[in-house]
């Protein structure tokens, strides 16, 4: 009896492995001798320069100041930490070896050259959205770069999760294959930004909260999620921000960084800008024709005048002395820059109380604005803010109280000291 | 090494990047009009034009405008007579004088962003500049005149 039991847990354990092996197992592809010079098109690689501004491949396959597409940004994500690899056609230590063919592989389907499973860090689960040709363009384009050997760091993630071959096991549960399909009741422009934002520019990535295992929520599209540190806001009707994104704001924001009603893009965001920036007009008009949409800007657009009018009454707040400690600092730390008067608000002079990081449940947006500042290439063209990190904990956290007080009508944050120390920590990396 | 502008200049400078751009402006470029007065951007004495917008400098890393137009108290007029400065002196606005760069540059973005400031604005915009000899009031009245001078000049 024992020996049967122990035969048959046996087979079933050969034959577990063996379904394992059978799902996981992907060919190599062979390797080919790196492309010469000029071997493609030149408006196949202009074409793909923009494909790859579109999903902004620079900003997660350089590490800051290093080589562009050599890879080694770490992303620290919860399971572990993930470096990110070169992409440049060095033989050794990037993709020189890689056919169109494995490249393609890798994108639709996360499977590197050598036939490992790649990390849905790697969103592979949007890039499988890219058409043919686009995907052509862009290997022309990442193949025509400088080669640079620069050697993938090791990650840190930890057993069993870094056995590749159980990624196989999260594809077959969560990765739906296929190019994207056109919604033929919307127009043009609508899929077209569909497209983009689905595929190449990866919105959800960011924007949409992930499960226990790390893959988006399909019931939470664009719900919001906490990415690098920073709260990705709804891109839904649960935008926390005053006024409604319509067509014309989210086309302004995409196109230059920043609107006097909405606010800047930081962090992540100003890098997705940054990638943008090489689209033609109508693809952010079509990618601001999508997010409408799927923020229902048509039905949330109401009373825009009052809550200006309100914003910028609220805007005036704290000019004069009061013995609140975060008016005190508002007065002598942010008001020279970020005060407005009615009729509306300069684009230069980021409007408080109309921007989302005041708005949303989250103060993590504010903290890390108020730590670490915005570069002048970042939100706001032309425009800076320096980091405050000086300040401490309490002084930031009574700000922040202050602000949130005085400027929105929603209930305060809890915890706001212990939330800047924690996001200070998480900055520092200590 | 960061490159920037300074007043119209191309320089590169040697400071480390997390130098104040205040002590580059000072100690390396040798202008000496920008003043330090607190060291955490609280009182505006140290306030400069970056891409022509007030900043505090003590508190910029001067990484943080590697490639960016900073204009001092030296650069905002070649001749010393920008409109506010002309004013400064006609209402005999400072005592003392040690926050007066810092007023005058923080001014000339308020008129920039508001031609026809209200006192409301100017308290708001000007209330992070602090001035120990109490000058507010000419201050104010200064701005307000430099205001009208810009004003009539655009409209004349």
């Amino acid at each position: 009896m024992f020996r049967r039991v122990l035969l048959a847990v046996l087979g079933l354990l050969v034959l577990g492995v063996a379904g394992l092996f059978a799902i996981a197992w992907r060919p190599a592809i062979a390797p080919i001798d790196p492309p010469a010079p000029g071997a493609f098109a030149a408006d196949r690689i202009a074409r793909g320069e923009v494909l790859a501004g579109a999903g902004y491949c620079a900003t997660c396959h350089t590490v800051p100041g290093g080589v562009r597409y050599a890879g080694g940004y770490a992303m620290r994500t919860a399971f572990g930490t993930i470096h990110s690899t070169n992409i440049t056609p060095d033989p050794q230590t990037g993709i020189g070896r890689w056919s169109e063919a494995a490249f393609v592989r890798a994108m639709r389907s996360g499977v590197a050259r050598d036939g490992s499973h790649l990390f849905p860090a790697f969103p592979f689960d949007h890039f499988t959205r890219i058409t043919d040709q686009d995907l052509g363009d862009l290997y022309a384009y990442l193949m025509s770069r400088e080669p640079s050997a620069a050697a993938p760091k090791p990650n840190t993630v930890p057993f069993p999760l870094n056995v590749r071959a159980l990624q196989a096991g999260w594809k077959l549960l969560f990765l739906r294959q296929g190019p994207f399909t056109p919604d033929r009741t919307r127009d043009e422009a609508w899929n077209r930004g569909a497209y983009l934002a689905e595929g190449v520019s990866h919105c959800g990535a960011c924007h949409t909260p992930r499960n226990a295992v790390g893959a988006e929520r399909r019931d939470a599209a664009y719900a919001s999620a906490l990415i690098d540190g920073w709260q990705a806001p709804a891109l839904t009707d649960a935008n926390p921000a005053p006024l409604a994104w319509t067509e014309e704001a989210l086309y302004a924001y995409l196109r230059s960084g920043a609107t006097a009603e909405h606010g800047s893009a930081v962090g992540s965001m100003a890098e997705v800008v940054h990638g943008l920036s090489k689209l033609p007009d109508a693809d952010i008009r079509a990618l601001a024709v999508y997010f409408a949409d799927v923020g229902r800007a048509a039905a949330r657009s109401g009373d825009e005048r009052t809550v200006l009018a309100g914003a910028l009454a609220a805007s005036g707040e704290g000019t004069r002395q009061e013995t609140d400690r975060g008016a005190g600092l508002y007065l002598a730390a942010c008001a020279a820059c970020h005060y407005n008067r009615a009729p509306a608000p300069l684009l230069a002079r980021p409007e408080l109380a109309l921007n989302s990081a005041l708005a949303g449940d989250d103060p993590t947006n504010l903290i890390r604005v108020v730590l670490h500042g915005v570069g002048t290439d970042d939100g706001i063209p032309g425009a800076m803010m320096p980091p405050f990190a000086h300040l401490g904990d309490a002084e930031i956290a009574s700000l922040a109280a202050y602000l949130r007080r005085t400027r929105t009508g929603r209930a305060p944050w809890p915890d706001l000291e212990a939330k800047v120390a924690e996001v200070r920590r998480l900055d520092t990396g200590t | 090494m960061t490159r920037l502008t300074i007043n119209d200049r191309d320089v590169t400078v040697a400071s480390g990047e997390d130098t104040p751009l205040l002590w580059v402006i000072r100690d390396e470029l040798g202008l000496t009009g920008t003043k330090f007065g607190c060291g955490i951007g609280l009182c505006g004495a140290c306030t400069v034009h970056v891409d022509g917008r007030a900043i505090r400098s003590c508190i910029t890393p001067v990484a943080a405008v590697a490639g960016a137009r900073v204009t001092t108290i030296e650069g905002l007029d070649p001749a010393g007579a920008h409109p506010l400065q002309k004013a400064w002196v006609e209402t005999q606005a400072p005592q003392c004088g040690y926050c007066q760069s810092g007023q005058i540059m923080q001014a000339a973005t308020l008129l920039k962003d508001f031609p026809d400031p209200s006192d409301r604005d100017i308290d708001a915009v000007m209330g992070g500049n602090l001035c120990r000899c109490m000058a507010y009031v000419r201050i104010r009245k200064a701005i307000k005149l430099a205001a009208a001078q810009i004003g009539e000049h655009h409209d004349g």
